[in-house]
């Protein structure tokens, strides 16, 4: 409930600033030159250090890559993508560490202020030694930042105090040369090289992302937290993440994003995968506030996404919740493969759409174990000349008995121009399996603007309450922090759609 | 405190509002009867602000303000509520969430510091005791699954607490109980002092016996077509329109 009188001050400041995160640091680079080739990933390979499986798994994505096509099917449209056009890795130059802030490239500080990180965070970022030694006070609510700053992960957060619980959280590059056996284990045993066009890309070229091992019986700590800023222009951006939480394990991991405003088109292509064991736990959260492009659509990011958890114990869950307010064009279906016995998917959603921006997302439950569970909520709201479809596949296998889904589709329109479309697929084929889709589409009445400008609200208040009300379901599913960063979102990216 | 000069409005071209004269003093309470669809929730609307109800002549004036230039918030934050005949649902919008959000947007308005959820929630339990209703009442989506007297008493609530100097209420007290009744009246008599004025649009005399109109005024075919006293709504209630009507045709 507090958030609103914040939400309200965002919508005044943002009014006045454009695009709040749209900023741009300037660090020196290292850059490898634009194209993709075998040589490139060879590159790639060798500037992460990596062991020869990693190098020869690579090759093999970007052959089947170069096998394949980009997928025409969602319901976006956009001009052709070089890839040969695009820089495959970058990453700012390595100085030994710092002594203290005073020492470290003042651009890199302005860039985590702007973030909003709080100061104490910022020296640990910015790699100044010893910042994370007197650190983190138990129960004290904080969150561990892994920040990938482009490519690079600068640095690490908290890792103290989540090693004394054996909690890995670390650069996916460092779980490569650290721990091997676990990421050779699991990378790719969700989301397969081959899966799809920009899975096999991103298996060839990924850069860096996040690691996250929580051990048998732990439950993680504190919030486990990623900032991803694209930053070099014309940099793609190809992380990866991957997150393993074994029998009893518990975690809430969260990716946010904010991009500097630029003017070519920026592809991201990221693959997640996740893997819960027998009774473990997964919270994914997602507030994705990448730079839309301006009125017109020019200059924002696409984002074309993979994200699968396997289910792969009994009783485990997997719970994706995302609030999609950025990009130009977004191409995203976090999905649950049901293995486990009595395992449950869950997805939350909210996109929203304004001016020239594209969604299709949606998800994808694949129920395989006895009694497996899945509860799908998306929230569309499309204003201003934009396309918002949900896109979601409900799949039953004959082993999947009792396998149960209910499906909530809502969409809002604000505005004339705009449209909102759904695409549920069903199949299933197991009879004891129940699925219950509902799905309604709302505009905004303008007797309901009326009422609340009477009680003295301004019009975009009106249209911020009304769709925060509207979004409520899935709001309450985001930790309490992020609640408020994505109300303050939803605000700012509806700002001028009314009136 | 309001002084209407003759005000005409039209919806979708057609001419609802034919000329309108009414001044209601400071500290006074002025009933409004009339025929169904004579026009008085229109002058509701008018009076609030509502964008497809356009004004094509005469002046309101506000405590010397011309409120007809003024935008609903503004005209809200000026002191003005109007209890609507039927209460708008905000789905998923929590209702004590959105009477705070108002009357903080008026506090802002006023120049005051703004009420956290806390303090709030002291002020309007307070008063949902005083009003005899319920807790849930506040925790509930606004209007969403009420009940037609519940609605009404939602209205009412959300006038005590953001303690408007000038209300209308538009057939507040239809679909009232006895007793939810004498609460709206209540209601509307904690407010009353001599900064406070009120326009009461009703149907029946048993809402004015408890709360007593300086003046009653009827509105039939878009005009006032009579005004006096509080024996005016007897009166009425006697012998119905007809006949006055034809006396006054
Ligand atoms: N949106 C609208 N479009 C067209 N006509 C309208 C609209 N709203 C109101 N009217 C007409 O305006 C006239 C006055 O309506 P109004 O609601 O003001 O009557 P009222 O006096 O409040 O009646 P009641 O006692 O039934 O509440 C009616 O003829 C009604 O049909
Ligand atoms: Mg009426």
């Amino acid at each position: 409930m507090p958030a609103d009188s914040e939400t309200l001050d965002t919508v005044r400041s943002v009014t006045q600033s454009g695009y709040k995160w749209g900023f741009e640091t300037d660090i020196e680079m290292d850059v490898a030159p634009k194209g993709l080739s075998a040589d490139t990933i060879r590159l790639i390979s060798e500037r992460k250090q990596e062991p020869s499986w990693m190098l020869e798994w690579r090759l093999k994505a970007y052959q089947a890559w170069l096998a394949m096509e980009e997928p025409h099917w969602a319901r976006v449209e956009h001009a052709r993508i070089d890839y040969q056009d695009i820089h495959y890795y970058a990453a700012p130059k390595k100085k030994p560490g710092p002594k203290s802030l005073d020492e470290v490239d003042p651009e890199l500080l302005r860039t985590y202020e702007k973030l909003g990180i709080p100061l104490k965070e910022r020296a640990i970022l910015a790699g100044v030694e010893g910042a994370d030694q007197d650190g983190y006070v138990e129960g004290s609510g904080q969150i561990a930042v892994d920040a990938v700053f482009d490519s690079v992960s600068v640095a690490t957060t908290f890792r103290a105090t989540l090693s004394k619980v054996g909690v890995i959280f670390c650069p996916i590059s460092e779980a490569i040369r650290e721990y091997p056996d676990l990421v050779r284990q699991y990378i790719g045993s969700v989301v397969p090289v081959a899966d799809n066009f920009f899975a096999a890309l991103n298996s060839a070229v990924f850069t860096d992302g996040s690691f996250v091992f929580i051990p048998k019986g732990v439950r993680c700590p504190m919030e486990l937290s990623t900032y991803f800023r694209m930053n070099a222009r014309n940099t793609g951006q190809f992380e990866r993440t991957l997150i393993i939480a074994e029998a009893g394990a518990h975690v809430s991991y969260l990716e946010g994003c904010t991009a500097p405003q630029r003017d070519e088109n920026q592809l991201h292509a990221a693959v997640v995968e996740l893997v819960a064991m027998d009774d473990a736990t997964i919270k994914y959260s997602t507030v994705q506030n990448w730079y839309p492009g301006d009125a017109e659509g020019r200059g924002g990011i696409y984002n074309f996404v993979t994200k699968r958890g396997a289910c792969l114990g009994a009783r485990s869950k997997i719970s994706w919740t995302q609030v999609e307010t950025g990009s130009a064009i977004t191409w995203k279906y976090p999905s649950c493969v049901l293995l486990g016995e009595d395992s449950v998917g869950e997805f939350y959603s909210v996109a929203v759409t304004n001016n020239r921006q594209q969604a299709d997302t949606g998800t994808k439950m694949i129920h395989i174990g006895k009694g497996s569970r899945s509860t799908i909520i998306a929230k569309g709201i499309s204003a201003g000349r934009s396309n918002n479809t949900y896109r979601g596949l409900v799949k039953v296998l004959p082993s999947a008995a009792g396998a149960r889904n209910f499906t909530q589709c809502d969409s809002l329109l604000i505005g004339q121009e705009c449209g909102a479309h759904t695409v549920p697929y069903i199949e299933s084929r197991n009879r004891s399996a129940k699925i219950e889709h509902e799905a309604t589409t709302s505009k905004i009445a303008e007797d309901q603007l009326f009422y609340c400008r009477q009680r003295g609200l301004s019009e975009e208040d009106a249209v911020n309450l009304i769709v925060n009300g509207f979004c409520k379901d899935v709001l309450k599913e985001l930790p309490m922090e992020f609640a408020v960063e994505a109300q303050k979102l939803l605000a700012v990216s509806l700002e001028g759609s009314v009136g | 405190m309001l002084d209407i000069h003759g005000l005409t409005a039209s919806i979708g071209g057609k001419a609802i509002l034919k000329g309108i004269d009414l001044s209601v003093p400071a500290g006074e309470i002025h009933a409004i009867m009339g025929p169904n669809g004579s026009g008085k929730s229109t002058l509701g609307y008018v009076l609030a602000g509502r964008e497809d109800h356009s004004v094509t002549g005469g002046t309101v004036t506000f405590e010397g303000r011309d409120m007809l230039s003024m935008e609903p918030e503004a005209r809200a934050a000026a002191g003005l509520f109007l209890a609507f005949q039927a209460p708008i649902e905000l789905p998923g919008v929590n209702n004590a969430n959105f009477i705070r959000t108002a009357l903080n947007a008026v506090r802002r308005a006023h120049g005051e510091s703004e009420l956290d959820a806390v303090q709030f929630l002291k002020l309007a339990r307070a008063e949902l005791k005083r009003l005899a209703m319920p807790d849930d009442m506040l925790k509930r989506n606004v209007n969403v699954g009420f009940s037609g007297g519940e609605k009404k008493r939602n209205e009412v609530l959300q006038m005590t607490l953001l303690r408007p100097r000038f209300a209308v209420l538009d057939e507040t007290d239809s679909g009232l109980d006895i007793d939810a009744l004498k609460i709206v009246a209540d209601g509307v008599n904690a407010l009353r002092g001599p900064e406070f004025s009120a326009l009461v649009i009703t149907h029946h005399q048993r809402l004015l016996d408890h709360l007593v109109p300086n003046r009653v005024h009827v509105l039939a075919g878009g005009r006032i077509v009579r005004s006096g006293g509080p024996e005016l709504a007897k009166e009425l209630e006697k012998s119905g329109y007809g006949a006055m009507l034809a006396e006054a045709a």
